[in-house]
């Protein structure tokens, strides 16, 4: 009996790891394909009838603007994150201390700010962006992202404050704080896994946004990944499906295995579990 | 090591008076008990002596120095959080580190004097632990060292016995006692248990609706209380309180036997009890009666030793005396205490 529930339990997990891993699995085979394998409909799709090829890889480095995609949207993500960071950190410590039911109203206003769909914003936003003439450059993604990722990450952070103890902040203050070092000292320590939440959010919002990228930037050269990918390997109706799977699973492994790292986390994150509560 | 001083303290909160008027003088090296039931504005008079919270009116002094405007920091006061407030992030040793941190201290002193207040409280093999892993008694003893650790001029104590197990907690009452007669240092204790501000206190001060009702030692307070409110707030079970002749007549259930059993003269107040119920307490008896002169039905305690309550019987009517000397009168309007005797 304890064997059977044994075997039932591996073979759920096993079937289910297998249809979460396909996707991938599958965008990996594609990638290292060559041309007579993949488009023969006789072929069996999921392993190398051919030889494999490092070829797709190679002409997507070389023969497009693959690495200064990656470029841009690295450094776009990290500023992103960086301005995000700065915004919603003492926007959620201040209105979690503010007193009386305001500070949550406005975490409530903020919060409603992030469900409006981007598809309604852009073109009232691509006004802005060309009014500080920074259409057409990566500037405008930066300007942009955040009036996503800093509401949610204001809203995610607010909760954490506020399930800190108040009375941690108070001890710091006897205990000769001022009001900054307080905040340096007990409260970012503790809201670290909320912190950590916000960083893997706004990088990962930044990396995977389609619309902005593609109706604010529209050179070539400051492009990022999700919008530069689709207009450069997908020529008219060619399509170079295997340099087009390489170049979305070499952004998307690297960030699924840091999810997956840092998955206790993130789910504290979540939950507005201060760090350091649980015996170790 | 400093005196405090409050003047005129007043606390409100939009219409609410949370302290209504606190005058206040603590002597150096004094532990002062603030008691009072929740609500009575103990714990925001505690907060504005350490700087959390800025009176309405008033000020604040230590050591004669006024300090109503000054942030925590420059007050170099200690305080004792019910919770504990332990920073959750910092080990044992970081924690009780942490005010000396805070003032820049050097790194080797600093070492040196978590290390001396380790070795008083007793906790050094705790040093390395995370507050997560430490027992309540244990979480407490840290609390005490991080206060403790700086020298401060002024102890501030908010309840923090009262997340402690019942029998952890005697102990804990003795340790502290004894801690701040070793270090001297001037303590403001607040309370809401009697034990603890009878037992610890030098003086008690009794708070209600943010006044101080009476100001004296445990034995003043309990012999002579200033009014029916400190009368029946102190003491378990607390003092009998009768209407007699327009005004009201209080004495503590010890005080109340019955009359073969007492030696009450003439001035003794005697009384028709009806016996309602015996409660062994071990010691003693405890003995619920019901008036059956005067105020019928009023409800009396009364205290006995094993020897006379083997006379008594649930059911059977007595009559009961307190000697004289015991008696203590209110005024039945103001509830204030009056001279023993005065019509």
């Amino acid at each position: 009996m304890r064997l059977l529930r044994r075997i039932g339990f591996w073979l759920a997990l096993g079937l289910f790891a297998i249809f979460s891993i396909f996707p991938a699995a599958w965008m990996v085979i594609t990638s290292f394909k060559q041309d007579q394998d993949l488009y023969n409909v006789a072929n069996n799709p999921f392993k190398y009838n051919l030889a494999p090829t490092l070829h797709n890889i190679s002409f997507l480095f070389t023969g497009t603007h693959y690495p200064i995609f990656l470029w841009n949207s690295f450094y776009i993500g990290v500023i992103v994150v960086i301005i995000t960071l700065l915004l919603s950190l003492p926007a959620a410590y201040s209105l979690s201390r503010l007193v009386g039911r305001w500070g949550e109203r406005s975490g409530m206003a903020i919060f409603l700010v992030y469900l409006i769909p981007p598809t309604l914003l852009f073109i009232p936003l691509y006004q802005i962006v060309t009014f500080l003439k920074t259409a057409n450059t990566d500037w405008s993604l930066v300007l942009v992202y955040p009036t996503i990722t800093v509401p949610f990450c204001t809203w995610l952070l607010l909760g954490f404050f506020k399930s800190m103890p108040r009375e941690l902040e108070e001890a710091a203050l006897i205990d000769g704080c001022s009001r900054w070092q307080t905040f340096l000292r007990v409260a970012l320590p503790l809201s670290l896994p909320g912190i950590a939440t916000c960083v893997v959010f706004a990088f990962a919002l930044s990396l995977s946004d389609y619309i902005y990228a593609a109706v604010f930037v529209s050179s070539t050269a400051s492009r990022t990944v999700s919008a530069g990918v689709p207009t450069e390997l997908i020529r008219g109706d060619i399509y170079y499906w295997q340099s087009l799977m390489a170049a979305a699973a070499i952004v998307a492994i690297p960030l699924a295995v840091a999810y997956g790292l840092l998955f206790d986390r993130l789910v504290k994150g979540f939950q507005n579990e201060p760090a350091g509560e649980k015996a170790g | 090591m400093a005196t405090l001083e409050l003047r005129g303290i007043k606390k409100h909160f939009g219409s609410i008076h949370a302290v209504d008027g606190v005058d206040l003088t603590i002597a150096e090296g004094e532990f002062l008990a603030i008691l009072g039931p929740s609500g009575c504005g103990k714990s925001t008079l505690m907060r504005m002596i350490a700087g959390l919270e800025t009176p309405s009116a008033g000020e604040v002094l230590i050591g004669g120095q006024p300090v109503t405007h000054l942030p925590p920091r420059a007050r170099n006061v200690s305080m004792v959080f019910q919770s504990y407030a332990l920073y959750p992030h910092m080990v044992v040793a970081d924690n009780i580190a942490f005010p000396l941190k805070a003032r820049h201290v050097p790194r080797a002193e600093r070492e040196a004097k978590v290390k001396w207040a380790a070795a008083l409280l007793g906790i050094e093999p705790l040093l390395k632990r995370r507050p997560a892993r430490l027992s309540g008694g244990e979480k407490q003893k840290v609390a005490l060292a991080r206060a403790l650790v700086r020298n401060p001029t002024l102890f501030i104590f908010d309840e923090p016995l009262s997340s402690l197990d019942a029998q952890v907690r005697a102990m804990a009452r003795s340790e502290l006692r004894q801690l701040h007669d070793r270090s001297g240092i001037t303590t403001v204790y607040v309370t809401h248990d009697q034990l603890e501000a009878l037992g610890m206190g030098d003086r008690i001060a009794i708070m209600k609706n943010g006044r101080v009702r009476q100001v004296g030692t445990p034995q003043q307070l309990y012999d002579q209380p200033a009014d029916t409110f400190v009368a029946s707030f102190l003491g378990t079970p607390p003092m009998n309180l009768l209407e007699r002749d327009g005004r009201i007549v209080g004495f503590r259930p010890e005080y109340l036997r019955p009359a073969s059993a007492s030696a009450a003269g003439a001035d003794a107040l005697r009384l028709k009890v009806r016996i309602i119920e015996l409660e062994f307490l071990g010691a003693e008896w405890q003995v619920y009666g019901q008036l059956e002169n005067g105020a019928t039905g009023q409800k009396l305690l009364a205290k006995a030793q094993p020897a006379v309550a083997a006379g008594l019987r649930v059911g059977e009517q007595h009559e009961f005396a307190v000697a004289g000397a015991h008696l203590r009168y209110f005024d039945s309007a103001t509830g204030l205490r009056i001279a023993n005797g005065a019509h």
